[in-house]
């Protein structure tokens, strides 16, 4: 029996770009399913350079 | 009881403005006046939201209503500028007048369209929320999208398309898509694989006619052959809106003129973004907006801050070729190098002194686009 695991987006409040847990950032060496807490502190929105701390969780996604 | 600051337009840039001032002034009474809905929302997630299964429904984080408490704002929605009256410090909407103590054109751009041809032939244009539900409400049951343009959105969207299935064709005039932006290796690398998901390109081709048969779109170009599509995506480029600003007198060049503190030729009537020409420049991407919210900020309450652009890196979200482009200012000559196999390309931008002044990371060296806006370093604004 698999227990499915819980992803979440984080939207950037600046422009809107969405993180999201499950997909990571594998272009920028996130790779999938890295949780927001590890992704670095030194890491800026991609799209406007917003810092983590400009970030809000959206939603609870379902992921296998 | 002090003049509101009135900002027209809810894209990035007028919320980019609002929030920047709340941030730092809480007090100020800011009124925004918008044509549509309101909703904050991110305009680059339009040309990747099917790969990432975002229904139009989601797209928009916020209504205006949220973002009206969230930032304490008053927020006008559906409410047109007919006119500014610069000496009276107006803007006159639908039935009233509103005053204002400083004006921010925030009004954005227009889609370029195809001459004689609309959503009757079948021919869409994305380019706010709404534009994007109704695009994605016809795309039900097509097959095959042409979409007009090789430049960022046109690139963008046939990937996005291509990956949620549909049969794809791209026209552009030039013989590269992004013609402008990058050296020829990097372009061919770039459409090599972008076919390899299945884009169709139809490059260094004109469009002769559209034209509405038998309940599909016919495509003709410029040699003849025509491209049959269920539906057409036009992605011609984005003309700065500057109607209310001409009738009011403002000088424009390409888009509204402005100084380095955003100032128009009117003094109290700033503009940002797409509607924008800032050193004579205007730049339709997200950071170049952030930088100029953050000084326009502090410029209106009383603080003036001259933009100073540091290398502004802009992504292209085709999944399968991500590009980062670090555009050079347009000031002087410049040589491109190119390193890198097919997977991995850097070209470099250098001057005649050999100073790197751009850069365009293709493939897996995107990941390498912070060690390459510090190289680049910081810019001189023109203003000094």
């Amino acid at each position: 029996m698999s227990i499915p695991t819980l992803y979440c987006c984080w939207i950037c409040a600046v422009c809107g770009f969405v993180y999201d847990e499950a997909a990571g950032l594998p272009e920028e060496g996130i790779a999938p399913g890295t949780r927001w807490a590890d992704v670095p502190e030194t890491w800026g929105c991609p799209e406007c350079a917003a810092v983590k701390s400009e970030f809000e969780m959206v939603r609870v996604s379902d992921a296998a | 009881m002090s003049r509101p600051v009135v900002i027209l337009g809810s894209g990035l840039a007028g919320y980019a403005v609002a929030r920047e001032l709340r941030k730092i002034d809480s007090q100020v009474p800011i009124v925004l006046v918008t044509e549509n809905g309101g909703e904050f929302y991110s305009k680059p997630t339009l040309s990747n939201a099917l790969a990432l299964k975002r229904a139009p429904e989601v797209i928009a984080t916020s209504s205006a209503a949220q973002m009206a408490v969230q930032l304490n704002v008053s927020i006008r929605v559906r409410t047109a500028a007919r006119r500014i009256d610069p000496h009276k410090h107006c803007v006159m909407l639908e039935h009233e007048p509103l005053e204002y103590g400083k004006l921010v054109l925030a009004v954005g751009a227009q889609p370029i369209r195809p001459p004689g041809s609309g959503l009757a032939q079948g021919v869409h244009s994305v380019n706010t929320l709404d534009d994007y539900r109704r695009f994605r409400a016809s795309l039900a049951g097509c097959g095959r999208v042409v979409i007009l343009g090789a430049g960022f959105i046109g690139c963008e969207f046939a990937n996005d398309l291509c990956a949620a299935g549909l049969e794809v064709d791209v026209v552009d005039q030039a013989p590269h898509p992004l013609q402008r932006f990058w050296p020829a290796p990097l372009a061919n690398a770039f459409e090599r694989r972008l076919a390899g998901v299945g884009v169709r390109w139809h490059l260094g081709r004109g469009i002769s006619a559209i034209r509405r048969e038998a309940g599909r779109t016919a495509v003709e170009l410029d040699d003849g052959s025509v491209l049959h599509a269920d539906i057409v995506l036009s992605a011609l480029g984005l003309s700065p809106r500057v109607e209310l600003a001409r009738e009011a007198g403002l000088r424009l060049g390409r888009g509204i003129v402005v100084d380095a503190h955003l100032c128009s030729s009117e003094p109290s009537i700033y503009a940002l973004g797409d509607c924008a020409e800032v050193q004579g420049q205007v730049l339709p991407f997200v950071m170049p907006i952030m930088h100029c919210g953050r000084a326009l900020a502090r410029t209106l309450v009383g603080k003036p801050t001259a933009v100073a652009y540091p290398p502004m890196p802009v992504a292209l979200k085709t999944p399968a070729c991500p590009v980062v482009f670090l555009p050079a200012p347009p000031r002087g000559q410049g040589d491109w190098s190119v390193e890198g196999n097919a997977d991995d390309f850097i070209a470099l931008y250098r001057r005649a002194d050999g100073e790197l002044a751009g850069a365009v990371l293709l493939g897996s060296a995107v990941g390498r686009r912070d060690e390459f806006v510090r190289r680049i370093g910081a810019r001189q604004a023109v203003y000094g």
